[in-house]
């Protein structure tokens, strides 16, 4: 042993530990396989990672947050650098934060990377759930993951909600206000819940105290889970792909994840760090100082939560607020029950869609290849009609925002968007799914007769024609590939009767793929080509390019 | 200092003074007592400012305020200026709120439309109809109090319609109360002391000459310290920071990653 080391030449330091947990823990192996797995190069696969490394940048510039904040209700009379709340009263938390912000070197700097990063890493966990929902990446077998996704999505909000609550100000208190308002509402346990939450009646001495270990402890734990769960499963999945020449449901086309894509991975969280340095540095964000320590009385104009929970602080602006009933000996308050309903109702509806989709389909398949959104027009229009009715509410959240600068009256606005919560998701509907109906049919076009290109020839006996100049494989593959589903119909079961179920289900996949586009079939793509002899010369050109490129 | 762009010509700002020091005794005591000094302000003003004011009047004003300044309730309500004092005339002409423009639900700021000469003759014969606040002085406005205390009562009295740093918000029905950034010290004051429009009115058993100075320190604070922690998003909070991340970050960060798959390719 001894000898062969000699021998050789001494292995590095990287080397030397590799060994070291393969001989132990058979890393090797491991690695070995993780190693193999192959990652698609798409800019839209990376918005995931935009989320899980902006959670990390969360992770580090929270522990320096750790270090000076003191999550204490308790009274102290300020004296800090911040001139214009010298001598006043706040609380500990406050304090520390202001202290965070003037006193403590780099701290300002922390904070705002703290809080641009929670924004980001919820808006990036949004949008690369919708790039899932449009290209039906949560088909089998990924319906779990999306559920997981979904989890780290609401996690996300719980996250920031607890943070944006800690340091105490005019802003965040008045956001606790709401939700000491919204259990409340609920009728029987309302009351028992928020001195349960608080520690007695709004504010108490402890909320703060309490949500620091959820935001600090249990929330972090629960995210970092759910993301290595996630991450596990899009290692045992494999990654989807867009369609494409050999790109089948049962392969995968990219670079394998060692060594070409973790160079990549480790350089992509860089770049995420840097642009959050570069807006925490620029930009100011939550600016307490301004708000000033929180006190039950005021309410200042303009009091907003972060982005993620403005869709449920709209909800409740936009319900009519003379839904409040008494019966039964208690106050009804369905302009906060039927919010908080609605809102839960749409995260039901978003986390249970891969079910009821495939419910509808009855497709038991795998699904590695993605959709082009257009190619499932009624998914397409139900995800339109989705991101309509949060966005409604989003800016439901804004309104007085609204009103102000573009000089409309608040009531107005109200009333126009209460309109709008209805009708807009209907619209968004119709018109997107017409829209993919319609780009369909040009694909089909497309594919059948070539390209237009304005190019008008006269041949010998005097005929006039346009040359349409046909497609390559790999684009005329992505046009094709596609499945076509057909309504099913009700059909009896064994014992020959026709279940509810079936009915029901036969009516929703009607819905869905009643109005189609077949997609084009070899005998169709044939009889184009012969159809269009002039055709045929330029498709040998294009693919001769594919090849030397 | 705020003061550099005062509109009005160097001969008014020295009556004014010269008013204020008269009544006071050339003392600091004015801040202490902005009810008194409404008496003798207009008692002061010349009688030539008197009637040079109330030609201006009858020209600009009494159209829709009445020949007399006793306003009209018929089917355009126009408030009755007897009693309202020079303060409010000063600070509505010098905002360019008066005179008013048949508008919206609230009149607008416009452009001032009179020297700072016409608006002292104004608000001197307006002042000489019945007794009312005067302009405050220098002193009553300068933004050396303290900025703690004006900070709080800010908060508890005003942030609710000007939002907390006075960036402005939204009231009902097509109402709203404007963001403060850059208003004069002197109309400061003068609109907490007459409440223009929608804004309550602020006397001084609300809130003292003190405190209002209180308030304008801080403003004023606000205004001319720089933003510590780089560019203000307009200082309109969450939906602004909200905004700003899907746009510009998410968006910066997709199109480096476009930008990388492009070279790549
Ligand atoms: C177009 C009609 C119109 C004209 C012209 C007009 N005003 Fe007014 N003025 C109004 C109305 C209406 C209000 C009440 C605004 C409100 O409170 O909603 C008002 C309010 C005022 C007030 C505030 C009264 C208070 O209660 O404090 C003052 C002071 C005033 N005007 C002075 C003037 C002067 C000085 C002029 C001439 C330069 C003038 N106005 C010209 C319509 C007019
Ligand atoms: C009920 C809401 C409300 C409150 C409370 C309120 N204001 Fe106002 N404020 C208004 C409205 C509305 C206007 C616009 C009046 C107009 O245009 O005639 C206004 C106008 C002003 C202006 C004139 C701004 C300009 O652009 O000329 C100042 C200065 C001002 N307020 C200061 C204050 C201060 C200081 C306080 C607290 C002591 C306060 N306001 C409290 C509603 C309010
Ligand atoms: C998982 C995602 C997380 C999100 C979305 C999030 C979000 C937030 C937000 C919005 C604030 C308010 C910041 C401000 O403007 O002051 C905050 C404060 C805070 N967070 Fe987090 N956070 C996360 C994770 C963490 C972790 C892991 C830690 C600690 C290890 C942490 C520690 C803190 C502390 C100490 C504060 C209070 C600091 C202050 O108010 O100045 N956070 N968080």
């Amino acid at each position: 042993m001894s000898n062969a080391v000699a021998e050789k030449k001494k292995p590095g330091f990287a080397a030397g530990a590799a060994n070291y947990l393969d001989e132990r823990v058979g890393a090797g192996g491991i690695l070995k396989e993780f190693g193999r797995k192959v990652f698609p190069d798409h800019w839209s696969f990376m918005l995931g990672e935009v989320a899980l490394y902006s959670f990390v940048v969360l992770l580090l510039s929270g522990t320096f947050l750790t270090f000076f904040y003191q999550p204490s209700m308790e009274f102290v009379i300020y004296d800090g650098s911040y001139g214009p709340l010298k001598g006043t009263e706040m609380s500990i938390a406050y304090a520390s934060s202001l202290d965070i912000s003037f006193d403590v070197r780099g701290g300002l700097l922390m904070r705002q990377v703290h809080h641009w990063s929670a924004l980001l890493f919820v808006a990036a966990s949004g949008l690369h759930m919708l790039r899932v929902f449009f290209t039906g990446a949560f088909r089998k077998p990924r319906e779990i993951n999306w559920l997981v996704g979904f989890m780290l999505f609401v996690l996300g909000m719980a996250a920031g909600f607890t943070g944006y609550s800690l340091p105490d100000d005019l802003l965040s208190g008045n956001g606790l206000r709401i939700i000491d308002g919204m259990i409340k509402g609920i009728p029987v346990i309302g009351a028992y819940g928020s001195s349960l939450l608080f520690g007695g009646e709004f504010p108490g001495e402890y909320i703060v105290a309490r949500l620091y270990g959820l935001h600090i402890l249990l929330v972090p734990a629960l995210i970092l889970i759910f993301i290595a769960i996630h991450l596990f499963m899009v290692v045992i999945h494999k990654h989807t792909h867009y369609s494409g020449p050999g790109r089948t449901d049962s392969n995968v086309v990219g670079y394998p994840l060692m060594p070409v894509y973790v160079a990549k991975a480790g350089g992509f969280f860089f770049i995420v760090f840097g642009v959050i340095m570069l807006i925490s540095a620029t930009f100011t964000i939550n600016p307490i100082w301004n708000y000033g320590p929180y006190d039950p009385s005021p309410v200042s104009a303009g009091t907003q939560p972060d982005w993620y929970i403005g869709w449920l602080d709209g909800a409740l602006r936009l319900a009519p607020s003379h839904w409040e009933f008494v019966a039964f000996g208690g106050t009804w308050s369905m302009n906060i029950l039927i919010p908080m309903i609605v809102g839960i109702g749409f995260l039901v509806i978003v986390a249970a869609y891969p079910f009821i989709e495939a419910w509808v389909t009855q497709d038991k398949r795998e699904h590695h290849v993605l959709d082009r959104p257009r190619n499932a027009p009624t998914r397409t229009g139900i995800g339109a009609a989705g991101v309509t009715f949060y966005a409604v509410l989003w800016a439901g959240a804004a309104t007085d925002l609204i009103a102000t600068n573009f000089k409309v009256s608040l009531n107005q606005v109200l009333t126009s968007m209460q309109i709008l919560l209805i009708v807009g998701p209907i619209v968004a509907y119709i018109i997107t799914k017409r829209a993919c109906l319609a780009l369909q049919r040009k694909d089909r076009e497309i594919v059948l007769h070539g390209r237009e290109t304005g190019r008008i020839v006269r041949l010998p006996h005097g005929e006039y024609l346009e040359v349409h100049e046909p497609l390559g494989e790999f684009e005329q593959w992505k046009l094709i590939d596609f499945k076509d589903y057909q309504p099913t119909l009700a059909r009896p079961n064994s014992k020959g009767k026709i279940t509810i179920n079936a009915r029901i289900r036969a009516a929703v996949s009607r819905i869905y793929f009643e109005d189609r586009i077949i997609p084009v079939t070899q005998t169709e793509l044939d009889a184009a080509r012969h159809d269009h002899p002039e055709a045929i010369e330029a498709p040998v050109e294009q693919e001769a390019k594919q090849i030397t490129q | 200092m705020a003061f550099k762009r005062n509109r009005r010509s160097p001969l008014a700002a020295i009556i004014v003074m010269a008013a204020g020091l008269a009544l006071t005794g050339g003392g600091y005591a004015a801040a202490t007592s902005a009810v008194e000094a409404a008496k003798p302000v207009s008692a002061i003003a010349t009688a030539e400012q008197v009637t040079e004011g109330k030609k201006l009047f009858a020209a600009n004003c009494a159209s829709c305020h009445g020949k007399k300044g006793e306003g009209s309730s018929g089917s355009n309500v126009v408030p009755s200026l007897i009693g309202v004092g020079a303060a409010s005339v000063d600070f509505q002409v010098a905002t360019g709120r008066m005179p008013g423009q048949a508008s919206g639900p609230q009149l607008e700021k416009k452009k001032p439309q009179f020297t700072a000469e016409q608006i002292s003759q104004m608000a001197a014969y307006v002042a000489s109809l019945g007794e009312g606040p005067a302009i405050p002085t220098d002193a009553m406005v300068a933004a050396d109090g303290d900025s703690a205390n004006g900070n709080t009562l800010f908060r508890i009295n005003c942030a609710m319609c000007h939002n907390a740093v006075g960036a402005g918000g939204a009231l009902t029905h097509g109402k709203w109360a404007p963001a403060l950034d850059g208003v004069e010290a002197r109309h400061v004051y003068e609109a907490m002391l007459t409440g223009p429009q929608n804004m309550p009115v602020f006397n001084d058993a609300n809130l003292s000459p003190k405190d209002k100075k209180d308030i304008i320190t801080y403003l004023k604070y606000v205004e001319e310290t720089p933003s510590m922690g780089g560019y203000e998003l307009a200082s309109l909070g969450p939906v602004v920071e909200g905004l700003f991340t899907w746009v510009f970050i998410l968006g910066f960060i997709i199109a480096i990653t476009i930008w990388l798959g492009a070279k790549s390719n």
